[in-house]
């Protein structure tokens, strides 16, 4: 045979031993980028701000009674981690490793590990199904990933239930997570997308970003819970409905209309500032409340809190 | 046809002994319609125990070198099924059952599985498995329906009963704990933990897929329900970061861990709190219902309603406390 036919034979093959679709590398150490929705993220979503969230009247109720001593006096919240929808929220150093098999040289996994309540993921690209119904549910999930041109489409279920912001408000153990990961040189960007049917009346979409950071050292988690406050054995603090004193701050601080801080579809899209309420109160005239939030560690400083 | 069919159903029920503990379970669905389309699952939980998943409550299944020990046994008509399930994991014969409540759907393979077990097994000598449950079990399953009646056995009634906080045995190489919560679901739960492997099972008092059903008729109570949750949680420790360590099988639904018992917990502890603040308000039964305390939670657990009453019958009328500390 003609060594040109049969280099040409050989690449043919080759080409067609590789997988047809794309597979970017996600493997790396990745710091947060805390530029998109800081004050929420660093240092934390404030009590009665459910602004953006397309919450049900169920979700929104239980949000208003929930009480933050909740997380003090329930031990078993004091250790509890994010979730594989809100880690990516959090304080997300995020390291990414491949596992890759090593006869066929196929991709088995991405495998995540986030120091932050030390999560760890796995989302297999072996094709393999979730499981039934009846399995164990998880904080982390069981995850799934394929392709989409150069982007990962992840399916996350058999989440545990937990909260789609850590001021109560509270996600289902129902809720189905897609992610789409998309890799741009040193920056990596994850648009999350919430279906959850018992808490929401639409998806909920967020977007996440890192930067490349080879030099990052995760740490290690440690967590033990004690009893914090002295309360009655069994106590769940809790508001009844109607009676959060809270609910209004928000508003009140940063002079936002009460009804927008209350979520709900109808006030997501542009079209709501139409007919959106004047506030009760007028904006500050200049930023009083965490006005920097890039680092965690400075977010208290310009502006301290008002006191409660 | 149909009329005859209903018949037909209606006397196999009457046949199987089941339809008047059946009748107490509203909002459970009842038994299925054909237990020949019911699919059993088996899963591996930890160390030696299993968990069987079928039509009914959940069943436990501990298995070794002396037999193997179940936890409730859900309907009759399934029991050879369930025995040939229980085969796939060992050949030894079922010693122990422990029933963990009185309701049809989890003691309705009583004597069907029980007559598989060891000769001579049982205490009453008559052969077959040992029939474990708290004293109030075989209390309601021998109580006529109509007073001045002549009791008569259930068929598959427990031949070992306890009357005391707690029974523990030693089987299969594991301690296990079988621990009295009373007034909770009814007045006769138990809870089951396997020590070595670190499993429990805890019957209808954690159902986290429905709302609890609190049965009221059979000495049940919110409070009993909550202080039996308390306490499973205080058993369970979970593995790192509050994930996995203890498991607990439910009496209905998937297998869990101490984390979804402290969410149901917590449902009924805000439900029971919002209805006694009704109550000291001075609402009605009906005005309590109005005021829908359970809203924030029939997205994911359908009407409350049963649910809301069971609340408020137990908080204006608490049972007597039972049973000793323990």
């Amino acid at each position: 045979m003609n060594p040109a036919i049969r280099i040409s034979i050989g690449a043919l093959a080759i080409s067609l031993a590789t997988p047809a679709f794309a597979q970017i590398d996600f493997s790396g150490e990745w710091a947060p980028a805390y530029h998109e929705d800081g004050p929420e993220r660093v240092p934390g979503p404030e009590i009665g701000d459910y602004l953006g969230m397309p919450l049900n009247e169920a979700a929104r109720l239980q949000a208003d009674s929930y009480d933050a001593d909740r997380i003090s006096v329930v031990n078993e919240y004091e250790c509890r981690p994010h979730s594989a929808d809100y880690g990516m929220r959090g304080l997300g150093d995020l390291r990414v490793t491949r596992e890759i098999n090593p006869t066929t040289q196929d991709l088995i996994a991405f495998h995540t590990y986030m120091p932050a309540w030390g999560s760890v993921r796995t989302i297999y690209m072996d094709g393999r199904p979730h499981p039934p119904d009846y399995a164990e549910h998880t904080w982390q999930g069981f995850s799934t990933g394929v392709w989409d041109g150069n982007t990962l489409i992840i399916t996350t279920t058999h989440l545990k239930a937990n909260y789609l912001r850590r001021n109560g408000i509270a996600s289902s153990d129902k809720r189905t997570l897609t992610e789409y990961w998309a890799r741009h040189r040193d920056y990596l960007t994850v648009v999350t997308h919430v279906v959850d049917p018992v808490m929401l009346t639409e998806p909920l979409v967020r977007s996440q970003n890192w930067t490349l950071d080879p030099g990052q050292k995760s740490q290690r988690m440690f967590c033990e819970y004690q009893p914090e406050v002295p309360g009655a054995p069994g106590a769940v603090p809790n508001h009844l409905p109607g009676a959060n004193p809270f609910l209004h701050e928000v508003a009140d601080w940063y002079g936002l209309p009460y009804e927008a801080t209350r979520g709900g579809a109808n006030t997501l899209y542009p079209e709501y500032q139409l007919t959106m309420p004047k506030p009760d109160k007028p904006p500050p005239a200049k930023c009083e409340r965490f006005c920097v939030c890039t680092v965690l560690q400075d977010c208290n400083l310009h502006g301290a809190p008002p006191p409660r | 046809m149909q009329h005859r069919m209903s018949r037909v159903v209606l006397a196999a029920w009457a046949l199987l002994g089941l339809a008047g503990r059946l009748e107490a379970q509203p909002n459970r669905g009842g038994p299925p319609q054909n237990f020949d389309n019911v699919e059993l699952h088996l899963i591996p939980v930890q160390g030696n125990v299993y968990m069987l998943i079928g039509a009914g409550g959940n069943m436990t299944v501990q298995v070794g070198n002396e037999g193997v020990l179940l936890v409730d046994t859900m309907y009759a008509p399934l029991a050879p099924r369930i025995a040939a399930e229980i085969k796939k994991l060992s050949p030894g014969m079922i010693q122990y059952i422990i029933d963990t409540h009185v309701h049809g759907d989890h003691v309705g393979g009583n004597e069907a599985l029980a007559k598989l077990g060891a000769p001579g097994a049982s205490p009453t000598d008559t052969g077959g498995a040992t029939i474990i449950a708290h004293e109030n079990v075989v209390n309601r399953m021998t109580k006529p329906a109509t007073a001045g009646q002549t009791p008569t056995a259930t068929p598959g009634l427990p031949n070992d009963e306890y009357f005391t906080p707690t029974k523990d045995l030693y089987f299969n190489g594991e301690p296990i704990f079988i621990i009295h919560e009373p007034n909770a679901h009814t007045d006769g739960d138990s809870i089951v933990l396997f020590r070595r492997s670190d499993v429990i099972s805890t019957g209808d008092i954690f159902t986290p897929e429905r709302y609890p059903f609190i049965d009221r008729e059979r000495g049940g109570s919110v409070q009993g329900l909550l202080d039996a949750l308390n306490h499973i949680i205080h058993l369970t420790v979970p593995a790192h970061l509050q994930e996995g360590g203890t498991r607990v099988i439910p009496g209905h639904g998937r297998l869990c861990d101490e984390a979804e018992v402290v969410e149901f917990r917590n449902m009924i502890t805000i439900v029971r709190d919002r209805v006694q603040d009704l109550i000291k308000k001075g609402m009605t039964l009906d005005q309590v219902k109005a005021a829908k305390p359970t809203l924030d939670y029939d997205t994911e657990f359908g009407s409350g309603d049963t649910f809301v009453e069971a609340v408020y019958q137990s908080l204006k009328n608490p049972p007597a406390k039972a049973a000793s500390p323990r």
